[in-house]
């Protein structure tokens, strides 16, 4: 390791070259390198996309038909039994997966056009548009967002499309103030500095200096905004004010099977058949959380890999 | 210490460190930090740990009080203190031993005192817990201690909070919570670094007296060797956990063995010839510039010579690089004007039109930060071709080759990311991409001071080498006296806002200097070893 | 002294401020109802002079900036309004005032957080520090895992769960909360034992991994180091040291923690039926009864307020900066 100063040369001075690799090589090198949970989360989310986006050929029976009998026992013809009006619940959950997901995504993705645009505009600008908004979005946030969103739910009614404004207007609050924090970060460097001397337009220092730089975070929220929304929606739904019948939903199949637990002591099976739906969302929650820990772990350490 | 380590005889053994192993965690494996280093100190002695950044010399510091860093651990080797062995004590053994028999002394006092106590108390809350030792006794001994380091108001200094108080004297409140124990040992771990000179000459002086009064065995850690010149009997280089060499203060400044030795200090062997110029190419005409309602400047004026330098020295807060930033329009100017090759400037940058950008370059203190960690060098260096030259495609490519031969580096780095680069070579992209511009003026704020010596004085010799091809005019900004005499051929001196004074690098580092000049020149640490003695004698002479 | 004083009342001018906005948006929204829904609330049989007799009493007829004020002038004398629901399209009105609606239900809706807090708080601000202290032990480890677990996890399936073993399996605890006010207070601790259960858990998650992080950066700051190095016990350390500068960012942790509570209980209470403030909301918003909600919503987002205001006095009365200016 020793250098001899004598023979001083700049390109020496790292040590050895990298060798340098595609980017689907790095990212297959990252990956194999994830721990159990990550691959399990993973494996839990994709699966998940698949059920959705597959539903209509995977479930047995159509979303919304309903059979002769109400609270049916688990049998061959519905294998997770008849929820209170006689509809399969079997084919309502994998419905589920693809409406309530959808929803989420929808609202989570608006909320990030909203937030995200907005507090990149802030950053740069830093006079009075970021006071402004920075003010409002203080106020917003001191209302807790689920009473918000009940008030705001009736005031202009449950449908999906008011629950995905809404929710997406709620959420950006938190969206503005992170993509905001780390821009503001990023917008203070030397090289973004150097950008605006060297004369370069606005949109440019936006788009190749400061967005590349605040990917990860961003990608790291988007996950946990997405486990937030989701929750929430569930949250509304399962309170009778989200999504509403006959579109199947996880949150609110938890609520109109509920008093199915009581049964727990006669039959074990229909007293966990409720619980089934809010598995299904905890699974989802857990699996995506797991994956931005993993996620957060790694961009943290992106510096020091070599 | 040193002056009297002739007639002073050796004490005896006090601490011996033999085949020292140190590994750290990072990236989830375990990486040597120190690679078996031997030491051994007698009672009385000052050591010097010098090395730069990376090299150990603080986790050695620390093991030697049998003390590993969360995320540390020693592998190998003993550490021996008065015949304890450290490494096989039982934790309630060390506790016994830190803070009353070997004391430490950081760098940042400001974080490293707790905000919620009184200075006093903290002062003595180690030495409360030695046998024999009342606490108002205590308490009557560090005000004395306080008078010994000269803190201004002895008596109620203590019973101040750390944040109501300086970094300069927090750093000797540290000192005298170090030896208000009367401790065998103390570790200091480069508790100047973070002052200003001026600053630092007080510090140093007021530790080198208690630790010679109390004839106090010291290990005295820095990167900056006229520093520990000044403090040790005995100097022992680091570079990656090894030690190069050992020898006493001495000798190793005047005859090293090692080559890497003799290059920590190649630095102040540099001295560009200075010439005075001729057409002035920019001009600061009695500017004043202020951060909303604190003014910052006040009538600043800065002549620039066609392909000369001109170098801005100062303290922090002196101004030096708002007068950068007024230069380049990123604070505009509340009065005054900036007057380039004879027309004038406009004040904010966002005016200046694509030449007038094109022609002054800057270049970073911190590479890092001053280059994007997503692009590669190729787009880093290529982007200022492309928009000031409009070179596109392979004809971009070639030049963005040519300049980064032009900077000794090859056409291997045309991918590489930042992160991928030494700092050294990060800085000589951001001339290059300065380069790339074919700037008229560049400023450099600070270019070479994150960096270690040896590649300090390759950045050095690199802006000179350029500056003779393409009559570059350069205004370097440095708190380095060492740097300005490498690099400048005029100086200009900044105090609080306002410059002292402009003229040749010859009439300015020559007396008779004005007030400030001498103090700030004065305070420079020198390698000889009686230089702090002979200042601090000279300033008692002259009541200063 | 002085400054402390000033920075306190400045931060409560701000919290007062934010009431008032916040208000106002409350207010606001009802201004923004479509306009054919006192039809809707007084039913189809509605004739048009019960509408436009219900129009005048709400004060549809006034311009909205006079209502705000008419309503706010109101809320100060503890009169929140008449509920909607109970009305009739004859005219005939058997409706409630909000504030009797309320009352009994916010007393019921305390008593429930404040069981929580009391048991959640210190157990939280224990394991934290604990799990802090461990750090990176298999008992840090587990908690982390199983914290983490708890917070993906919507608070009704937990609910459920525990509804599952205690009141339907094994039956050891009820399963419904229906409290009311002649019950002795061993009783209705008793009933409430399931819903205090799932929130205590679900806070204790938060506010754990909360605690842990504040504790863990404290402790790594370099004056906790030379504390160590000066030789201090980790008692000394934690207790002198440590402490004094973590009120603060404790008491911002718990003063978020119990604004989630505030949250939590919505849920909680319906799961449970469980005759509390949050129950009475969800009601509200179902049968679109606005003054009841518009009440509800300003009760809950002032207790948030001030909350996180007495999270930053605390921060402020403890901040040894402010305490000993220059």
């Amino acid at each position: 390791m020793t250098h001899d100063p004598n023979t001083y040369s700049a390109i020496a001075e790292a040590g050895e070259v990298l060798k340098r690799r595609s980017r689907s090589e790095r990212v297959w090198l990252v990956l194999k390198k994830a721990p159990m949970t990550a691959w399990f989360g993973m494996v839990i989310v994709l699966s998940y996309f698949c059920v959705a986006l597959l539903a209509p050929l995977i479930a047995p029976y159509g979303e919304a038909q309903v059979f002769a009998e109400p609270y049916a026992p688990w049998s061959v013809e519905h294998l997770l039994g008849t929820d209170q009006i006689g509809r399969d619940i079997f084919t309502r959950l994998i419905f589920g997966a693809r409406n309530s997901m959808g929803i989420a995504l929808i609202t989570t993705l608006l909320s990030f056009a909203i937030g995200g645009g907005l507090g990149l505009a802030a950053a740069i600008d830093r006079r009075w548009l970021d006071q402004a908004l920075s003010r409002c979005v203080d106020i917003l946030m001191a209302i807790p967002s689920l009473i918000f969103a009940l008030m705001l739910l009736s005031i202009f009614g449950s449908s999906a499309l008011n629950l995905i404004l809404i929710i997406a207007v709620l959420d950006s609050t938190r969206v503005f103030r992170l993509t905001r924090a780390v821009a503001v970060n990023v917008a203070v460097m030397d090289y973004v500095e150097a950008a605006a001397l060297r004369g370069e337009g606005l949109g440019w220092i936006m788009r190749r200096e400061i967005l590349p730089n605040i990917m990860p975070p961003l990608v790291a929220e988007f996950g946990i905004r997405f486990c937030f929304v989701f929750l929430m929606i569930a949250a509304l739904s399962f309170l009778g004010v989200g999504i509403q019948p006959p579109t199947a939903d996880w949150g609110s199949m938890v609520r109109e099977n509920a008093s199915l637990i009581q049964f727990a002591k006669y039959d074990l099976k229909a007293a966990v058949t409720p619980l089934l739906p809010a598995a299904a969302i905890a699974l989802l929650t857990v699996a995506v959380n797991f994956i931005v820990d993993w996620f957060l772990h790694q961009t943290s350490g992106l510096r020091d890999e070599k | 210490m040193k002056n009297n380590c002739i007639s002073t005889e050796k004490g005896s053994l006090l601490l011996e460190m033999k085949g020292v192993r140190i590994d750290g965690h990072s990236d989830e494996a375990w990486h040597p930090i120190i690679k078996g280093v031997d030491l051994s100190l007698h009672r009385g002695e000052v050591l010097g740990l010098i090395g730069e950044s990376g090299a150990g010399k603080s986790t050695l510091g620390k093991a030697a009080m049998g003390y590993t860093q969360p995320g540390c651990k020693l592998t190998g080797g003993s550490i021996t203190f008065d015949g304890m062995d450290l490494t096989r004590i039982t934790k309630a053994q060390s506790r016994a031993l830190w803070g009353t028999r070997i004391a430490y002394v950081a760098q940042s006092a400001a974080a490293s005192f707790n905000p919620a106590h009184k200075l006093i108390n903290q002062t003595i809350r180690a030495t409360n817990r030695v046998v024999n030792r009342s606490e108002p006794e205590n308490r009557a001994d560090a005000v004395d201690l306080y008078q010994r380091l000269q803190l201004p108001n002895p008596e109620s200094i203590g019973e101040r909070y750390p944040h109501q108080v300086s970094g300069g004297q927090l750093q000797r409140i540290m000192t005298a919570m170090a030896m208000s124990p009367r401790p065998d040992l103390i570790i200091f771990d480069e508790p100047t670094t973070a002052l200003d000179v001026t600053t630092q000459v007080e510090v140093l002086s007021a530790m080198r007296a208690v630790v010679d009064e109390f004839h106090t065995a010291a290990i005295y850690i820095t990167h900056d060797l006229a520093v520990v010149a000044q403090m040790a009997d005995v100097i022992k280089v680091l570079r990656y956990g090894e030690e190069v060499e050992e020898a006493p203060t001495q000798k190793m400044l005047t005859e090293p063995e090692k080559p890497y030795t003799r290059s920590l200090w190649s630095v102040r062997a540099l001295e560009k010839p200075e010439d005075p110029g001729g057409e002035c190419i920019l001009s600061v005409n009695n500017i004043d510039a202020a951060y909303g309602a604190t003014k910052v400047l006040s009538n600043v004026s800065i002549q620039i010579p066609r392909g000369r330098t001109v170098s801005v020295v100062g303290e922090s807060g002196s101004g030096k690089s708002t007068t950068a930033r007024v230069i380049t329009g990123l604070l505009p100017a509340s009065k005054g004007k900036v007057m380039f090759n004879g027309e004038e400037l406009p004040p904010s940058h966002k005016q200046r039109s694509k030449e007038q950008l094109r022609k002054i370059q800057m270049i970073y203190q911190m590479a890092d930060t001053a280059m994007n960690p997503r692009q590669t060098v190729g787009e880093i260096i290529g982007r200022p071709l492309e928009f000031y030259l409009g070179l596109t495609g392979s004809e971009r490519d070639a030049r963005v080759i040519e300049l980064l031969k032009m900077i000794e580096l090859d056409e291997r780095f045309f991918d590489r990311l930042p992160s991928e680069l030494s700092g050294g070579q990060k800085q000589r992209v951001c001339i290059a991409r300065a380069l790339a511009a074919e700037p008229e003026l560049i400023i450099c704020d600070e270019v070479t001071s994150a960096l270690d010596q040896i590649v300090q004085e390759g950045i050095l010799k690199l802006l000179l080498k350029l500056q003779r091809e393409f009559n570059i005019s350069y205004l370097f900004i440095t708190h380095d006296i060492a740097v300005v005499q490498a690099i400048s051929d005029e100086i200009v001196v900044m105090y609080q806002g306002e410059v002292i004074e402009q003229g040749l690098k010859s009439k300015v580092l020559e007396p008779p200097y004005p007030e400030y000049t001498d103090l700030l020149l004065s305070s420079v640490p020198q390698m000889d070893p009686g230089w702090l003695t002979n200042l601090l004698e000279e300033r008692r002479k002259s009541g200063t | 002294m002085q400054l402390i004083v000033s920075t306190i009342l400045r931060r409560l001018a701000l919290g007062l401020f934010t009431l008032l906005i916040v208000s106002f948006i409350i207010f606001g929204g009802m201004s923004l109802l479509p306009g054919d829904f006192s039809q809707a609330i007084l039913g189809q049989a509605a004739t048009e002079e019960t509408v436009a007799a219900f129009r005048k009493e709400i004060g549809l007829d006034q311009p909205a900036i006079t209502r705000y004020f008419n309503w706010v002038g109101a809320i100060f004398q503890g009169n929140l309004g008449t509920s909607f629901s109970g009305r009739s399209g004859t005219g005939q009105t058997q409706a409630r005032e909000v504030a009797e609606l309320i009352a009994p239900r916010l007393s019921n809706t305390l008593f429930l957080a404040g069981v929580t807090a009391l048991i959640s708080v210190p157990l939280a601000i224990m394991l934290g520090l604990l799990t802090a202290l461990y750090r990176n032990s298999v008992f840090d480890r587990t908690i982390n895992a199983a914290t983490l677990t708890t917070i993906a996890t919507p608070d009704f399936f937990v609910a459920y769960i525990l509804i599952l073993f205690f009141g339907s399996l094994w039956q050891v605890f009820p399963s419904l909360a229906n409290v009311d006010a002649t019950m002795s207070l061993g009783e209705r601790l008793y009933r409430i034992s399931l819903p205090v259960m799932t929130l205590c858990l679900v806070i204790l998650a938060h506010m754990m991994r909360m605690t842990r992080a504040a504790i863990i950066s404290l402790l790594a700051s370099p004056y906790i180091e030379m504390a160590r190095l000066s030789g201090a016990s980790q008692r000394e350390i934690i207790f002198k040291h440590a402490l004094p500068n973590a009120w603060a960012p404790i008491a911002t942790v718990v003063a978020f923690n119990l604004a989630y509570l505030v949250v939590g209980v919505v849920v909680v209470e319906v799961v449970f039926v469980y005759p509390g403030i949050g129950q009475l909301m969800v009601d509200a918003v179902t049968s679109r009864d606005i003054p009841v909600v518009q009440a509800c919503c300003l009760i809950f987002a002032a207790t948030y307020i001030i909350l996180n205001l007495m999270a930053d006095i605390i921060g402020i009365v403890t901040n040894p900066r402010l305490l000993h200016p220059r």
